[in-house]
């Protein structure tokens, strides 16, 4: 985890900090429609960004409150929207339009237990929805995954920055417990992208002294579309290139590695302690990008493990891009849905039980 | 105004795709005088709809962004809210603004947001092959009510927006027109013009809904179109300022 004792240390959740990490990177909208367990972020962004002199909007639905962010991102503004699963599945023709117009934005999903209306537990269960580009057409949103609200806020600067840089909207995939949690964090929050971001001379900012700008997805006539979206298929392929992410712990030696992220990860992180204690050599990776997902990391971490254990709340779905990456290695998968969380004694029967 | 029979300098001297009779071609033009008489060329930036507008950043000569349908009010919030001293304005199809888009439009409008909107009532949905838009008249023929629109099977009545937007306090201006006539289309700009001189003036919320010909849909000629406006279609939508 993360150490540095120059910085002052807040006590926030999850949601706040997200919020004041959106303000320090240069927010100037941001529309949101209440739903748990994401409110708290909506009612940070309500009183701080007035106190900032920028623009709040609580929109009349999702829908509304990711077309605005899409108008805001139009003028060349930094803009964000936050929202929890089912508002998520309601952004997502706007997520298609922002990719598909290459207008950066960052939206915060901070994940409940689905289908449905579901519950409002801490839930891993949209990391199909948020890796596979989750509405219409050919495209991904790069998604950063944190495990503690600490990581949240620097995630959400680096979104930011990954958004303006490749003109895309970008996912921060937390969940409830990240959400809800309160725990130090380091002020002011740290930037990790370096690279110089490019002048938005595309932004809709009135007619002066150039010629006219139009945004649009809307590419009709003889392969106009298909040059469009090999454009941005090279656009993917260099992401997916460039800006995988994840961090490790007690790799070195590991025989058992556990794969996990968010906060299942914090969950996983502690069985791995459990394991090392009776002499078992587990270690853990933790994909921060979720997509691009960190197969390089994970293949080259792999090369030296004996087995595999992916442990997710859902299903099993991070697990099928485990395998993509391993396809020979020796994979188990523990998951529960529904707001269900593995415990860190199930991942360590889960481990030994493999031996 | 000695100019006015000259083309705007904010519409761009191409041939659109619009059918013949067709009214968007008139109001594309309307939208594009307002803009240079008041001299909001470098200032504006239009949204247009999803519907048979969607292509009006090739017609206009200024900034102009596409809207997911039914979306333009949404967008247009943001856009405003981000850069407050630019003009934003939207320009909607009855599809696009009283029927997917109708909770925007009720919201922009309660919000009193410092925006213009022109909305073209053409009775229908054009761009997908004419079914029946919120506005379509009672007994009238669309792809989706074959025998004529029917209260009596479901089908409901026509949706007056701008009578339902009347009462809202965020809202400034309403006014309806027709362009069926030369009457009408200079009617239509006075109206155009004023929503856009609110917006300067920071009134909040300004809407011209324009009786719009659609002959190809309707399967009549452009004159037998301006027709059924005059005749039919003012009765169920009466012409004139509904708020100022
Ligand atoms: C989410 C979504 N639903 C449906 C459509 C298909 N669609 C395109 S235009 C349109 C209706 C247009 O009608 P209107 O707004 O009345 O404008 P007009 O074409 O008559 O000018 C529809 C339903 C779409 N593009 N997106």
């Amino acid at each position: 985890m993360e150490k540095n004792k120059k910085l002052t240390k807040v006590l926030m959740s999850g949601n706040e900090a997200m919020g004041e990490a959106a303000i320090r990177a240069g927010c100037k909208f941001y529309s949101g429609y209440p739903i748990t367990p994401q409110n708290e972020l909506t009612a940070y962004m309500a009183r701080r960004m007035r106190e900032e002199g920028r623009a709040f909007v609580q929109a009349e639905s999702e829908l509304a409150a990711i077309n605005m962010i899409f108008g805001a991102a139009v003028t060349g503004v930094r803009t964000m929207t936050s929202s929890s699963s089912p508002g998520i599945s309601l952004k997502q023709e706007g997520i298609s339009y922002l990719a598909g117009c290459q207008l950066p934005a960052v939206i915060i999903n901070v994940m409940r237990g689905g289908p449905g209306l579901g519950n409002i537990d801490s839930s891993q269960s949209d990391y199909f929805q948020s890796t596979r580009g989750g509405g219409h057409g050919d495209y991904f949103t790069p998604t950063l995954a944190p495990w503690s609200a600490e990581e949240a806020t620097k995630l959400v600067v680096l979104a930011f920055d990954l958004a303006d840089y490749y003109r895309t909207p970008v996912l921060v995939l937390a969940d409830a417990i990240i959400g809800q949690m309160m725990e130090p964090v380091g002020l002011p929050f740290e930037r990790m992208f370096k690279k110089k971001l490019p002048k938005k001379t595309w932004a809709l900012t009135g007619a002066k002294k150039r010629p006219a700008n139009a945004v649009m997805s809307l590419l009709l006539g003889d392969r106009v579309l298909q040059r469009h979206n090999e454009r941005l298929g090279r656009k993917w392929d260099k992401i997916k290139e460039k800006e995988q992410r994840f961090d490790t712990y007690k790799v070195q030696d590991a025989k058992y590695l556990i794969v996990a992220y968010g906060s299942q990860a914090r969950i996983a992180f502690e069985a791995v302690d459990i394991l090392r204690k009776q002499n078992i050599k587990a270690g853990l990776f933790r994909p921060i990008s979720l997509w691009p997902y960190p197969e390089k990391g994970l293949k080259e971490l792999a090369k030296g493990v004996k087995k595999v254990l992916v442990v997710e709340q859902s299903l099993g779905q991070m697990v099928e891009d485990v395998r993509a990456a391993l396809p020979l290695g020796e994979i188990s998968f523990l998951g529960k849905a529904g707001g269900g969380i593995p415990l860190a004694k199930e991942i360590v029967g889960a481990i030994k039980k493999s031996l | 105004m000695k100019n006015e029979f000259l083309p705007p300098k904010s519409l761009r001297d191409v041939n659109t795709h619009y059918c013949s009779g067709c009214g968007h071609g008139i109001l594309h033009r309307l939208v594009a005088q307002v803009i240079d008489e008041l001299g909001l060329r470098e200032r504006v930036i239009g949204v247009a709809p999803v519907g048979c507008a969607v292509l009006a950043y090739n017609y206009w000569d200024f900034d102009v962004s596409e809207a997911a349908h039914g979306r333009a009010l949404a967008v247009a919030t943001g856009i405003k809210r981000s850069r407050p001293e630019k003009i934003v304005f939207t320009y909607q199809g009855d599809g696009d603004l009283a029927s997917i888009g109708i909770a925007e439009t009720l919201h922009t409008a309660n919000r009193g947001e410092n925006l213009t909107c022109v909305f073209v009532n053409n009775a229908c949905y054009g761009m997908t092959g004419g079914q029946m838009a919120p506005t379509t008249m009672i007994g009238q023929k669309t792809t989706t009510t074959p025998w004529g629109r029917d209260p009596a099977f479901g089908e409901g009545w026509p949706l007056k927006v701008s009578e339902l937007l009347a009462p809202l306090k965020g809202v400034s201006y309403l006014a309806r027109s027709s362009i069926s006539k030369p009457q009408g289309v200079r009617q239509t700009y006075q109206y155009i013009k004023k929503a856009f001189i609110n917006q300067i003036e920071k009134k909040g919320f300004s809407m011209v809904e324009v009786l719009s010909p659609c002959p190809t849909i309707w399967k009549k000629t452009p004159i037998e179109a301006a027709k059924w406006i005059d005749q039919e279609m003012v009765k169920e939508f009466p012409l004139g300022v509904i708020k100022e």
